[in-house]
This record gives structure tokens, sequence and C-alpha cells, in this order.
């Protein structure tokens, strides 16, 4: 569309613009930075303990962002950190894979075959229901490692979502695809190959978004209920919590905006692999 | 038609009924209907909302079973007693309602998909083909485009080559230019007609609207309403290749007033019987 724009300039000779400063154009991009700058310095503001003794109620009590900075620089320089950092990353991958590769069939298995349906479904839909912390006692008794009954937390978190969005996903494609497959020839196989596949990955993507969530949510509870394992090595969720009880509260808001980075670079990793995996999403 | 150089595509329907649910609700869509489309006809099915029409169709293409009477295709049974079901071919092509070309592929990819899935050609020949087919329609430039791309005359015509690229015997269509603008509308009248005359394919066209059934078909068939019978036969015989002009004929203009009154009387019968069902 905007090729097509470019080129009734008659005359002149189209520019192409590069996709950097095409990015640096959108507008979205500039609100996103400003409304980011702008929490920032609210945050320096109303946590500066200037207002007569006074502190700005809740905000005050938390060091202003300069001091979360400086306290930042400093523990960037700790392996322990880096460490936790990986540990967290590699926990959540792995609960995250081993959920996409199990629910992935399991949820097109429910969605395809009746009986497959009628025998799983009722156990799953009972076992929905339970919070993914609520299995960690149980799981700690289960595993003979710690290790492995964190992984096996994060795994379920992050199962029954993706399950119900495959599930669901796949139920939803319109029945005329298949229709038309048929007419035209399609075995079984080219069905599930070449319309159900493809018709659920929009769902797949969506429950990969959400499940990549609750991974992070449910790694990091179980680091700090687990209490990590050798020193500083436990993970951020036990960076967090080992920082509350002998660190600094700015030591704290740094292990939580770790975090965030890390969840939005996961998000937005998944984002990517969908657009590239969906090209006829990215319209327009 | 008479001059038709196609000599396959004759549809018979005999005493067909069909009843949604026998056990539960109970719905009986239609009744006894008996229907001979000729090999190389265009028939139009009208009727008011709600009647049978595409319950009609979907049993001629075998997305569902019939109740009781037969379907054949050029003598074959499609479906009947002994096999209630209609197996599902590239013989009877569909052109769907909201339309259904795969979002998720090219107008191309969608065009090649039969030929692929048959096994009749490889993947890179059948491309070949629907660029050609699509090039024929003048959708040349659009192959590599995604259906959410274009707009939905380009998407409903490519959705016709789509069925065409499998040589069906039958191209059924279920109101496939509903909620078009005229203009989009009049676009796709020609390019089906134009179809038409090129392939002489058999094609049952089911629409709401009068002018566009009568501008295309040979003859339409005007359906009671529900359960769904045949109430009357108009037999157009306006000479083609039909023009724009055909449209402000005095033939043209009793053929739409013939067609209208039968379809409005069944319309109000389906209205008043609407109301018994609600007092
Ligand atoms: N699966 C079904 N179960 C029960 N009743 C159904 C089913 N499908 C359709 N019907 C009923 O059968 C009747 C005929 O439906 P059909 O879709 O064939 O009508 P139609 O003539 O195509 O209508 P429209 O003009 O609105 O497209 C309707 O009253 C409809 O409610
Ligand atoms: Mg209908």
């Amino acid at each position: 569309m905007a090729d097509v724009a470019q080129s009734t300039n008659v005359g002149t000779v189209p520019v192409k613009r590069s996709k950097l400063m095409k990015k640096l154009q959108n507008k979205s991009l500039w609100r996103g930075v400003v409304a980011l700058v702008g929490f920032v310095l609210f945050w320096e503001v109303c946590s500066q303990k200037l207002y007569m003794g006074v502190d700005v109620p809740w905000i005050g009590k938390i060091p202003p962002p300069t001091e979360v900075y400086d306290e930042w620089k400093k523990i960037f320089f700790w392996p322990g950190y880096w460490e936790s950092f990986y540990l967290s990353t590699a926990r959540v991958f792995a609960g995250f894979a081993m959920a996409q590769l199990i629910g992935i069939p399991f949820g097109l298995l429910l969605a395809i075959n009746r009986y497959f349906r009628d025998i799983f479904f009722p156990p799953f839909e009972v076992l929905r229901p339970i919070p993914p912390l609520a299995w960690v006692p149980a799981s700690i008794v289960f595993w003979p490692t710690t290790e492995m009954s964190i992984a096996f937390v994060t795994f379920l978190g992050a199962f029954f979502t993706i399950v119900i969005n495959v599930l669901g996903g796949a139920r939803n494609i319109d029945v005329q695809y298949l229709r038309a497959a048929k007419s035209m020839g399609a075995t079984q196989w080219d069905l599930f190959t070449k319309v159900i596949l493809p018709g659920t990955l929009p769902s797949i993507f969506t429950g990969a978004a959400v499940g990549m969530g609750i991974t992070w949510e449910v790694v990091l509870a179980g680091e700090m209920l687990s209490g990590g394992g050798q020193q500083g090595g436990g993970g951020l969720g036990f960076f967090i919590w080992s920082s509350y009880m002998g660190g600094t509260v700015a030591q704290v808001i740094v292990g939580m905006i770790s975090i965030g980075i890390a969840g939005y670079l996961s998000s937005s990793f998944i984002r990517y692999i969908g657009v590239v995996s969906m090209p006829w999403r990215r319209l327009f | 038609m008479s001059d038709s150089v196609n000599s396959r595509g004759a549809i018979s329907i005999r005493n067909l009924t069909k009843i949604y649910d026998p056990d539960g609700v109970n719905v009986m869509a239609v009744d006894n209907c008996s229907l001979e489309i000729a090999a190389g006809e265009v028939c139009m099915i009208v009727g008011p909302s709600g009647c049978g029409k595409t319950t009609l169709l979907n049993g001629i293409a075998g997305f569902h079973s019939v109740t009781e009477g037969e379907i054949y295709l050029d003598d074959e049974l499609l479906c009947g007693p002994s096999k209630p079901k209609a197996e599902q071919g590239a013989d009877r092509m569909v052109v769907f309602q909201h339309g259904a070309l795969f979002p998720w592929k090219t107008l191309a990819e969608n065009v090649a998909y039969g030929p692929m899935v048959q096994g009749v050609l490889k993947k890179n020949e059948a491309l070949e083909k629907a660029g050609h087919m699509l090039a024929e329609a003048g959708l040349g430039d659009v192959g590599h485009k995604y259906p959410g791309e274009v707009s939905s005359g380009m998407a409903r015509r490519a959705e016709i080559v789509r069925a065409l690229i499998n040589d069906p015997k039958v191209l059924l269509l279920d109101e496939p230019y509903r909620a078009m603008d005229s203009l989009t509308k009049s676009i796709m009248h020609e390019a089906l007609l134009e179809v038409y005359d090129r392939t002489k394919v058999t094609i049952f066209f089911i629409t709401h609207d009068l002018e566009e059934a009568i501008f295309l078909g040979d003859r339409v068939a005007i359906m009671t309403t529900r359960p769904a019978t045949i109430k009357k036969i108009v037999d157009v015989k306006i000479p083609r290749p039909r023009s724009y002009e055909t449209l402000s004929s005095e033939e043209f203009r009793k053929l739409v007033d013939e067609t209208k009154e039968a379809v409005h009387e069944e319309a109000i019968k389906a209205f008043e019987a609407g109301e018994r069902e609600l007092a």
C-alpha cells in the first residue's frame, strides 16, 4: 500500500525507507517510549524524600530509580545475578517446551478423536482448575529432586492453558474449510496437516503467549518456595527472596525489573515466531 | 441450454425429503422435492429465508444425509435409501456463502490445492496451472496474496477458479454474492457468465436476488416455504450471451415480476406461519 502511495509522485524517484527508519517513524513506538520515560520520572519525583519530611504514600516508601540503578550497576557484576537469570530462563523454557511438546498433540487429539476425548477430557477437566502452586507439595513428594519438582509444576502451569487453547482452536475451525478440502479430494491426513494444523496455529500462539506468562509466574514462585540451590544460584525468584531477607529494597526492585525484562523478551520471542510462521496474519 | 456442448453434469433430485434430527427437534426442511437439472444448465434456486435451499445443496454436495428420496448425477446414484449420505467429491464443487478460501494459503496455493491433494499434479505444476487459471480470470497479479489481502469480489472469483481447476461436473453456489454492492455484483456476474460460456459447467445457484436469478439462469426454481418443495419453475428464454442491456428489456422485467410474485406469496406464508408459531 505504502509503495503505491509513494510511486504516485510522478517524476521523483521513490525513496525506499530502511526498516530502521520506518521503525523510528512509528508513532506507537514513540508513545511507548514517552510512557516509559514518564513512568520513571514520576517514580523518581514521588520517591524523593523532599516533601517536608513527609513521604508520598506508598511510592515514597520505595527507593527512587536512581538508587535502583546504582544498585543494579553493582549487581551487574555479580556472577550470582547472571546465574539466577540463566537458571530461571532455562527452567521457564524447559517447562514451556515440554508443555508445548506434549500439550499441542494432546489438544489436537482431544479435538479430532472422539474416543480420546471421551476418555481423557474428564480427568483433564478435573485437574485443570487446580492452580499450579497447589501442586508444589505433592510434587516435592513425587519427585526425587527439587529441580525436578519445579520443572514439573512449571510444565503443569503452561500445559493446561496450551491444551485448552489448542482444543478450542481446532474445534472452532470453520466446517466449510473442512468441507471444501474434502470436496477437493483431501485425505484425513491432508485435512489434519493442511487444514486443522494451520487453522489451529493462531490459537497455538495465543496459548503459548498466555502459557509463557504462567510459566514465569510458576518458576518464580517455585524458586521462592524451594529456597534455591547453592548460594545465589536459585534463580531470580530466589534472588528476590534472599534480597528481601538479607539485602536491600533496591535489590528486590532490581530483581523485579529483571523479571519484567526477561518476561518481555520471552513474549517478544513468541510473537516473533508467531509472525514468521503465520505470514497470512501479517497483512497490510 | 439446448446448445450446450456439455453432456455431463445432469442432476436429478427425486422425491427428496430431509428431516433434521428426526428423534429430537425433528425439523422437516425439504419435503418430497423433485427437480431435474439438465447437463450444462444454469439452474437458479430462490425461495424464502430458511425454506431449505442450503439443505438441498448440502444433500447434493454430500455434506449431510438425506432422509428419503434419491439424488443422481448423470445416472449415478449420489445418495438414496441405500446410501443416505453422498460422498463428497471434486465432481461437485461448492462455492460457499461466506467464502471458504483457506486464509493460510495464497490465492494461487488455494487454487492449486485440489490437483495437489488428488495427486494429479506436482506442487510446482499445480501452482503453475493455478497461475494460468487465475490470470484467465483477471487475477494474474494477485496470485501471491492471501485471501485477507484482496477484496471480497476477488476472493470469490478466486474461489470459483479453485473450484474450476478440478474440472467439476457441477458448480454449487450458495448465495456467493450476497452482501456485495451492486457494482461488484455486476462484475461477478460478468465473470461467472464468462466462465459458464467457456466451460458450460452445470450451475446450481442459490440466491435471494431475483434479478440476479433471471439474469444468470436458464431456469429459476422457486421453492415453497419450509418444508421446501418446488413451487414453480420459471423458464428464462433470454438468449445468451447476455449483457447488461438485458436488464432493461421488457422480457426481463416480466420474468422478474413473475418470479417476485411467486416468491412473495411464499414469503407471506412463511411470515404467517411464523406468527402462528409465536402466538
Ligand atoms: N442442523 C440442523 N438442525 C436442525 N434444523 C436445521 C439444521 N440446519 C438447518 N435447519 C433448519 O432447516 C431449515 C432450512 O434451512 P436451510 O439452511 O436449508 O435454509 P435456506 O433456505 O438455505 O435459508 P437461507 O435463505 O436463510 O440461507 C431452517 O428452518 C433451519 O432452521
Ligand atoms: Mg442458506
